[in-house]
């Protein structure tokens, strides 16, 4: 049997490459892959030809370009995303994650910093730390990553300068002092020509240092997520037949053995484990990192997405949180917006509520800001419509990291760390009130509704609205009416027209309707509300089944004709900013509940449609 | 979790249980592409552990050029018997009609219909929401850069402008009606990685990737096993019995073999370790030129 290249003491090191694109970032993993005859000869071959092309190398070999892989970014000499290379030596194996440095991929690198354990930061000898360098720390502190390597490249261009490299150096560290790492190796390189690249260099013989991959091939990036508290999200529910149900999933850290006590962290409910199954037969127990299968002696509700726990050492349990989040899509930030938040198998409605300040990746400056763009860096306060089971970020890398999810267009908008839960939620207990919202409904004769009129201004929403809350009243139904002209000169009087403000504007109303429904009425909003995440949020707002969303579906041409308010003449002669239908988008509803075509039927039969469906669902009871 | 197994190939083994569990918990209609080479025995294997003692809990797809080595589909159809899986076998009859073969329209014209669409075709009467495939990102540039899960708009396209970022082990599995998502649970398994984890977990593969007598000709330097008697034979041509094996499977007309004594994975994996070109160097359909399988990739391939 052949014997294996790596030795077991030592797992994969998984590391990123940060630096812009002159600082040789490329050059340097094309040229470990080189002199570690991992390069084979058709791919050398392709790459003498490429060179010749696309190189900037003159005659020599561009080693960038074995590293830059797709087309756009051969042509534009630049890397834009994220690429894995994976490489081993006698003394261990690696996966290098190579990423942009400029400051508009700072989601790619956050991408690639969230799997690594060890960061390879490039600067150029000649230009010294530059705003670059300060980001890329920032960066890879925020992520997690606590053991760098300060690569200090192009040495040759400055004749390899010993007190060059000191003063490089030596002001990095003093930098570096408040990003918590706990390892800083400078070491002086020429991606270019090899030198500490994988062998000592001659030409620096005042370093005593390593050189580049005898330090990675030997440093312990120590962190024992064994030695962590047990954390277990459930992944997925085994129920092959009547007789067999098991929790499958990847312990996120600790260990486990069967005999363990265990608690499910949101409800708290206990029970002990039975057998630690995999398909190589019960295991006497297993660790962070392996993906298992749990049995437990109970028959106690676990669903996926719950974390199962030791009793005597539980996560957090809160539903609203404090968080880093770098905004990762084209769309910014909205407060108040709908997300998914996706955590550990969680997938969960999501808010930010406040933006308490942006942060300045250049100079770690706390900045005020109301949104978030793209590539942009915030602290925010978080609330989940249902608490959700977390570590802080800084203790777990895996039960402290989320991504939002864009609702309609289901892009990855965001990924957070959670520094702390908000004691608010632990402190603001809901009143378990004695009078149910059941019981109020039950004196009125009806069951509580949200009626949710959307469609574009002038397509009649409130009218119909008013007509059906009229013949609801005549039917002797308990209702209340909330128009967005009338809750803006009140409620909202503070707020405008803005994509942020429209947000917050329907998610007050959201919670309004929300308190009037447990007082057992039925509800009449009118709305523009042009957005489609929105309108989910007054819905996950709701009662499930109390939520009635209804489209007045008019074509635009319709209503500007119409223009009963004479503010499509305005907007349209630029008078009114933010007018949806002119510059605003209007996201169509795709399942609404009743579809009203107010351009060809008259007010009075669209509100006779909406009488019949409320008794067709039994909201209210047939004359 | 194969307590046998070295630390690093048992962490690749349960990262990618790990991505198919979220896969069955978040899609309604999986698939998994079989192509009956190494990886996807290796990919088979992990999904047997995956759902243990439940079997996996979704079909699996070859899509059948028709070219392919005799001893491959007799491989396919006696794995499927011997572990009970639901195999759907598909061809693009349409392309049969058509005449299409490597032989007579080229292996640009063959792969594009009889693979990318032969696999699109699959896949929409499957109403399959998410295929799961053996791609590494080792095996060429820009497979290096395309996300575990990866998207797939209504007409199968990918954009490798526009992917969504993936972090820590959090995959946005979010897609709309129609549109679908291709998994590649092996991402960051090497060919090494896969050949080691075949010896360590004893799994079965297509003879053919061990030496032996075959018949071959050459042509423009690469060896071509003539595998039954559509391959036409120039004048004068006569196959030769020769010793060799192949690293990578694929159709006959265009898999490239290479002379080599190694008859046991151990012979094998140290003939790897000593090699010096590439694996998929074998592979006729890669070379037409630099960013090819970019391209393909784009309209649909796999």
């Amino acid at each position: 049997m052949a014997e294996d290249l790596r030795p077991a003491a030592l797992p994969t090191l998984r590391l990123l490459t940060c630096g812009s694109v002159d600082d040789g970032k490329s050059t340097l993993i094309g040229r470990l892959l080189f002199e570690q005859q991992l390069i084979f000869d058709d791919q050398l071959s392709a790459l003498k030809r490429d060179s010749k092309k696309h190189g900037t190398t003159g005659e020599d070999i561009d080693f960038a370009l074995l590293v830059d892989g797709l087309e756009a970014e051969r042509e534009q000499g630049i890397t834009i995303d994220v690429a894995y290379r994976y490489f081993a030596t006698p003394a261990r194996s690696f996966v290098v994650a190579d990423t942009p440095g400029h400051e508009q991929y700072t989601r790619n690198m956050a991408t690639g910093a969230s799997n690594a354990d060890l960061a390879v930061i490039l600067v150029d000898a000649r230009k010294g730390l530059l705003t670059q360098t300060f980001r890329h720390s920032y960066i890879v502190s925020l992520l997690g990553i606590r053991h760098v390597v300060l690569a200090i490249n192009k040495i040759d261009l400055v004749d390899f300068d010993e007190s060059t490299f000191r003063a490089i150096a030596a002001s990095f560290m003093e930098f570096a002092k408040p990003l918590g790492f706990r390892s800083i190796a400078p070491i002086p390189i020429s991606a270019r020509f090899g030198d500490n690249v994988s062998a000592r260099s001659e030409r620096t013989p005042w370093f005593e240092g390593p050189h580049l991959l005898h330090h990675l091939e030997r440093i312990q990036v120590d962190e024992d997520r064994r030695l962590a508290p047990f954390r277990f999200p459930v992944q997925w529910v085994n129920r092959p037949h009547l007789d067999f149900r098991g929790f499958a999933g990847t312990i996120a850290s600790g260990q486990v053995k069967a005999g363990d006590d265990i608690v499910v962290a949101s409800s708290g409910r206990l029970s002990k484990v039975t057998r630690v199954i995999s398909a190589d037969g019960d295991a006497e127990e297993a660790g962070a990192g392996e993906a298992v299968t749990l049995a437990i002696a109970d028959e106690i509700d676990i669903a996926r997405g719950d974390v199962l726990t030791h009793p005597d050492n539980r996560p957090e349990v809160a539903d609203q949180f404090a968080a880093h989040v770098i905004w990762m899509s084209e769309e910014p930030l909205l407060p108040g917006r709908s997300y998914l938040m996706k955590i550990g198998a969680k997938t969960t409605p999501a808010a930010v509520t406040e933006l308490r300040h942006r942060i300045d990746v250049n100079t770690l400056d706390k900045l005020a800001g109301k949104t978030l763009s793209l590539n942009e860096v915030g602290f925010c306060n978080l609330a989940t419509t249902m608490p959700i089971a977390f570590d802080p970020y800084a203790d777990n890398r895996e039960t402290g990291a989320f991504i939002l999810i864009d609702r309609s267009t289901n892009e990855t908008a965001a990924a957070g760390m959670i520094a702390h839960g908000l004691r608010r939620a632990t402190n603001v207990h809901r009143q378990d009130l004695s009078v149910s919202r059941e019981a109020r409904a039950r004196l009125k004769h009806q069951r509580p509704a949200v009626l949710w009129f959307t469609g574009l201004s002038g397509a009649g929403k409130s009218v119909i609205a008013n007509l059906v809350e009229a013949q609801l009243h005549a039917r002797g139904a308990h209702t209340l009416m909330l128009d967005g002209d009338n809750v803006r000169h009140g409620l909202n009087k503070d707020l405008g027209f803005t994509a942020v403000d429209r947000v917050e504007n329907i998610r007050r109303v959201g919670e309004v309707a929300r308190l009037m429904t447990d007082a057992g009425l039925i509800v009449l909003c009118s709305f523009i509300s042009p957005f489609r995440a929105e309108r989910a949020l007054v819905r996950d707002l709701a009662a499930p089944s109390e939520f009635l969303e209804i489209f007045v579906d008019a074509p635009l041409a319709t209503v500007i004709a119409r223009d009963p308010k004479g503010l499509y003449k305005r907007a349209l002669a630029g008078e009114i900013k933010n007018f949806t239908g002119v510059d605003q988008p209007y996201e169509s509803p795709e399942n609404a509940d009743i579809v009203l075509k107010s351009a060809l039927e008259t007010p009075d039969a669209l509100a006779s449609q909406v009488i019949g469906e409320l008794e067709a669902r039994g909201f209210i009871t047939r004359l | 979790m194969s307590a046998s197994l070295p630390p690093h190939l048992r962490r690749l083994e349960s990262e990618a249980i790990h991505i198919m569990r979220e896969v069955v918990a978040e899609f309604s209609a999986p698939v998994m592409l079989y192509s009956i080479g190494k990886d996807s025995s290796a990919m088979l294997h992990v999904a047997l552990k995956a759902f243990h003692p439940a079997p996996p809990p979704f079909p699996f797809l070859h899509v059948d050029t028709t070219w392919k080595f005799r001893e491959m589909i007799g491989f396919r159809d006696a794995t499927a018997k011997r572990l009970g899986l639901n195999l759907i076998v598909h061809v693009n009859q349409d392309g049969v009609a058509r005449g299409i073969s490597p032989v007579a329209s080229g292996s640009a014209l063959h792969t594009q219909v009889m693979k990318t669409e032969g696999l699109r075709q699959a896949l929409d009467t499957g109403k399959f929401d998410a295929a799961f495939g053996g791609a590494r990102r080792d095996e060429e540039k820009s497979r290096a850069k395309e996300r575990i899960f990866s998207h797939r708009s209504a007409a199968h396209a990918w954009d490798p402008r526009n992917q969504r970022p993936e972090l820590w082990r959090l995959f946005n599995t979010r897609i709309r009606a129609g549109e679908s998502m291709r998994v590649f649970p092996l991402s960051n398994w090497t060919e090494l990685d896969v050949w080691e984890y075949v010896r360590a977990e004893q799994i079965p593969v297509v003879p053919l990737y061990f030496a032996k007598e075959r018949p071959v000709v050459e042509r423009d330097g690469t060896l071509i096993m003539v595998d039954d008697d559509r391959f036409p034979l120039l004048p004068g041509e006569k196959p030769q019995m020769r010793r060799v094996r192949f690293r990578t499977l694929g159709c006959y007309p265009l898999t490239g073999a290479i002379e080599s004594d190694a008859e046991t994975l151990d012979e094998v994996i140290d003939e790897m370790r000593a090699s010096t070109t590439s694996e998929r160097q074998g592979r006729l359909i890669d070379q037409d030129e630099t960013g090819s399988m970019e391209k393909k990739k784009r309209e649909g391939y796999f």
